[in-house]
């Protein structure tokens, strides 16, 4: 099949030969998106600005180039997901790779397969990316250490969702146009949230200031206060005083397991004490920008009116999901970014 | 049995509080005696271990062997040829094996198998519940006369209060102590590490200190209800510490052990302080390594004599049952081997003086469970170990006669050898002597 080539095109192959600066900072090149805690503040600048010009292919009528052609982008889910796994996969088919996607369910897995094995496999065919979401935390990184190819980390238990924080960052940025010195408010299961570690790192790292806001049951241990956290954010367990003077307001999902867990006397209460309604976010600075990483529990965690209200960047996050993956996966390739803008 | 002669060794038995530069003689398996500089007698073999340490063979209290029932990740073989490479002359056997040691008959058919196949002396560990279930005490009276020396549930609790005072009551009959995995299962609540900040930052599920804590306080509370035996196995955190040591004011029969990984790592090793990788399932071990704060407060009850003696807890595990997702790996770390040099780093830190590490490894376990080893006196059993307290080394678990590889310490240097390891007056390890 011959690809239309959308104009202006410049035909980039893909090449070992990268320039020092391009995918990992400084001096090196990344090999694998992880987690935010070592992305260097230039570094998210940099994902930043190549989604900038990945947004632009996707404005465009063909929304297709070749850079990536040839290459093999595999998305393996251990968990359920909707967005995220097609955003991947997206992504990937805008940058021209091919993409192959497994789930736990009607894999070798079921079968008892392990991990690595699994993994170990899709690089002996060939996979060059393997995009990955596991219920424990750092499975990613025993890939990573296990096999050669660029892991590309799509949600790690409670851990990290470095790409979900990336198009945060993003979409934040293009609305307030700095990250630099605004109050952003996590509100809900921080506990359980590796939206919510991602986003820690990615807005601290990025100047600013972050405030997390839930019942005590749902945040990180109690007893080590705020000096037990590892990032420099605070802890309000009273969503007024949170929400005041917010800029961002971000909702977390509230897994209704929780009650039965132990952790919530009932959703009932929590909605009473924390949902995110109309008069709360009255509290937030006029015009706060209200997020969440989906999937939403509508009248639980977040109201539907805030959800769909005029402050709401809900939908467009999803959207702005696939240029940031756009820009994660061509990063990871070793093509330079004036590569990418000329692609 | 052949005369073996060390000259020129540095002799530490802290038994006797002997330190000093003295020949040692060992015949008909037993110690014959200390010679200043006198001559050699025919037949004997004359080893120089001079600018070396000549000190009692270690003793572990706790040691898990795997066999019977999981010989693919240790066996009697090659976990005695393990201990032998790290100075440990007497291991006593945990009963978490298949099927667990819950009878008589299961103590004499270890102690048959420990015979045939052991290079070190093994001392069986009994169950103190059938099947380590927490339902119905072992037969421990019996185990008792047939050679146990101790009785644990090993990895777990002795599950409910009720139970452990029975158990302890029970140790008034035997005389031995009951060890306890001291750690309340619904507090750690399935976690995987110790809980604060890293594990916080790396998402992982927390095990708090009050976890142990809780489990320290009823079984001291029972101890001093009952009179009984109590021992603890492998505390892990400061408040523990503090706990026991008030235990002790009081002066109740209670003794505790710690192991070297607590003593010198903390939960940074899970995120790699050691091994350099993130989620080090090798660091994974319950109790979990803890904070700067608690190997400090370890190190001071130890120095103190608030905590017992050093035991290994020597965990081996296949590889596939580490290299595999942190949350789904097994606890346990393959600590024989490397437990010297480990504990040496204390001793090159100026932390701890070599004649007190000793001591927490020979005689001081050998006394909290009455067992005749871990001294140099004349007419004691054969045992001792050579020292090269600073020659370095560099961790290669390849290189281990443990069956288990499972270490977070693979690539480190340590400075501290076992250069001879010699059982009832056999020599049972040679390295470079």
């Amino acid at each position: 099949m011959i690809e239309q080539r959308p104009a202006p095109y410049t035909d980039v192959a893909p090449s070992a030969a990268v320039s020092a600066a391009a995918g990992g900072g400084p001096g090196r090149r990344r090999r694998h998106v992880l987690d935010l805690d070592d992305y260097a503040p230039a570094e998210i600048e940099e994902v930043l600005s190549t989604a900038e010009a990945m947004r632009g292919i996707l404005a465009r009528p063909i929304k297709k180039v070749p850079t990536l052609r040839g290459r093999t982008v595999v998305t393996l889910f251990y968990e359920a997901s909707t967005r995220t796994r097609v955003s991947f996969e997206m992504a990937a088919k805008a940058l021209g790779a091919d993409t192959v996607n497994i789930s736990a369910s009607g894999s070798s897995v079921e079968k008892g397969e392990s991990l690595l094995d699994t993994v170990r496999t899709l690089r002996a065919l060939g996979a060059d990316t393997v995009v990955m979401r596991h219920k424990s935390a750092g499975a990613p990184y025993l890939v990573a250490s296990e096999i050669n190819a660029s892991v590309i980390n799509a949600g790690d238990g409670w851990h990290a969702h470095p790409s979900q924080a990336l198009l945060d960052l993003f979409t934040v940025r293009s609305h307030l146009g700095r990250l630099d010195g605004l109050k952003v408010v996590l509100l809900g299961d921080v506990l359980h949230s590796r939206v919510a570690r991602s986003n820690l790192w990615g807005f601290t790292h990025m100047g600013a200031q972050v405030v997390l806001c839930g019942p005590p049951t749902l945040l990180p241990p109690a007893s080590f206060g705020c000096d037990g956290l590892p990032w420099p954010a605070t802890v309000e367990y009273r969503v007024d005083r949170a929400l005041e003077g917010a800029d961002v307001v971000m909702a977390l999902r509230l897994q209704t397991e929780r009650q039965a867990a132990g952790l919530l006397p009932s959703v009932r209460e929590y909605v009473h004490q924390y949902g995110l309604t109309e008069e709360r976010l009255a509290m937030a600075k006029p015009g706060a920008l209200v997020m969440h990483p989906g999937p939403m529990n509508e009248g639980i965690e977040i109201d539907t009116a805030v959800a769909r209200g005029v402050q709401s960047v809900i939908e467009e996050q999803v959207t702005n999901g696939v240029a940031v993956r756009m820009a994660l996966l061509y990063l990871l390739s070793g093509l330079s970014a004036d590569q990418a803008r000329g692609a | 049995m052949a005369r073996i002669r060390l000259t020129g060794g540095r002799v530490i038995d802290p038994a006797s509080g002997l330190d000093d530069v003295t020949d040692l003689v060992l015949d008909e398996g037993v110690v014959k005696g200390l010679s200043r500089g006198s001559g050699s007698a025919d037949g004997e073999t004359v080893l120089d271990v001079s600018g070396y340490v000549v000190a009692p063979g270690f003793v572990d209290l706790h040691t898990h062997l795997r066999e019977p029932g999981f010989e693919d990740m240790e066996s009697l073989r090659s976990g005695t040829r393990a201990a032998a490479a790290g100075g440990f002359t007497t291991v006593c056997a945990m009963p978490d094996t298949s099927p667990t040691t819950d009878t008589g008959s299961d103590v004499e058919a270890l102690l048959r198998m420990a015979r045939r196949d052991a290079v070190v002396r093994v001392l069986p560990v009994g169950t103190v519940t059938k099947h380590r279930e927490g339902r119905e005490l072992s037969e421990m009276a019996d185990m008792a006369e047939a050679g146990a020396v101790a009785f644990t549930d090993s990895g777990r609790m002795v599950k409910t209060g009720a139970l452990m005072r029975r158990a302890l009551e029970y140790t008034l009959l035997t005389g031995l102590p009951i060890a306890d995995h001291v750690e309340d299962p619904d507090i750690a609540g399935g976690g995987v590490m110790n809980e604060g900040p890293t594990a916080t930052r790396l998402g992982l599920r927390g095990v708090p200190h009050e976890a142990e804590e809780v489990a320290v306080a009823r079984d001291l509370a029972l101890a001093r209800l009952t009179g009984g035996r109590l021992h603890l196995a492998h505390l892990s955190t400061a408040g523990s510490i503090g706990l026991l040591g008030r235990a002790r004011e009081q002066g109740l029969a209670v003794s505790a052990e710690v192991t070297p990984h607590h003593l010198t790592l903390t939960d940074a090793a899970v995120a790699g302080s050691e091994s350099g990788r993130l989620y080090d399932a090798n660091a994974r071990v319950s109790p979990p390594l803890r904070t700067l704060e608690d190997a400090e407060a370890l190190l001071q009850g130890l120095r103190e004599g608030v905590i017992d003696c050093i035991a290994t807890d020597h965990a081996p595990h296949r590889i596939i049952d580490k290299n595999c997702e942190f949350d789904d790996a097994a606890p346990g770390i393959s600590g024989l081997e490397t437990a010297f040099g480990l504990l040496m780093r204390l001793v090159h830190a100026g932390r701890l003086d070599l004649a007190t590490l000793i001591a927490a490894l020979t005689v001081r376990p050998s006394r909290v469970w009455g067992l005749p080893y871990g001294t140099l006196a004349r007419g004691a059993p054969g045992d001792l170990v050579v020292l090269d307290p600073a020659q370095a080394w560099t961790v290669d678990p390849g290189r281990f006669l443990s069956k288990g590889k499972n270490t977070p310490l693979a690539g480190q240097t340590l400075r501290g050898a076992v250069l001879l390891t010699v059982v009832n007056g056999t020599v049972v390890y040679r390295n470079g002597l």
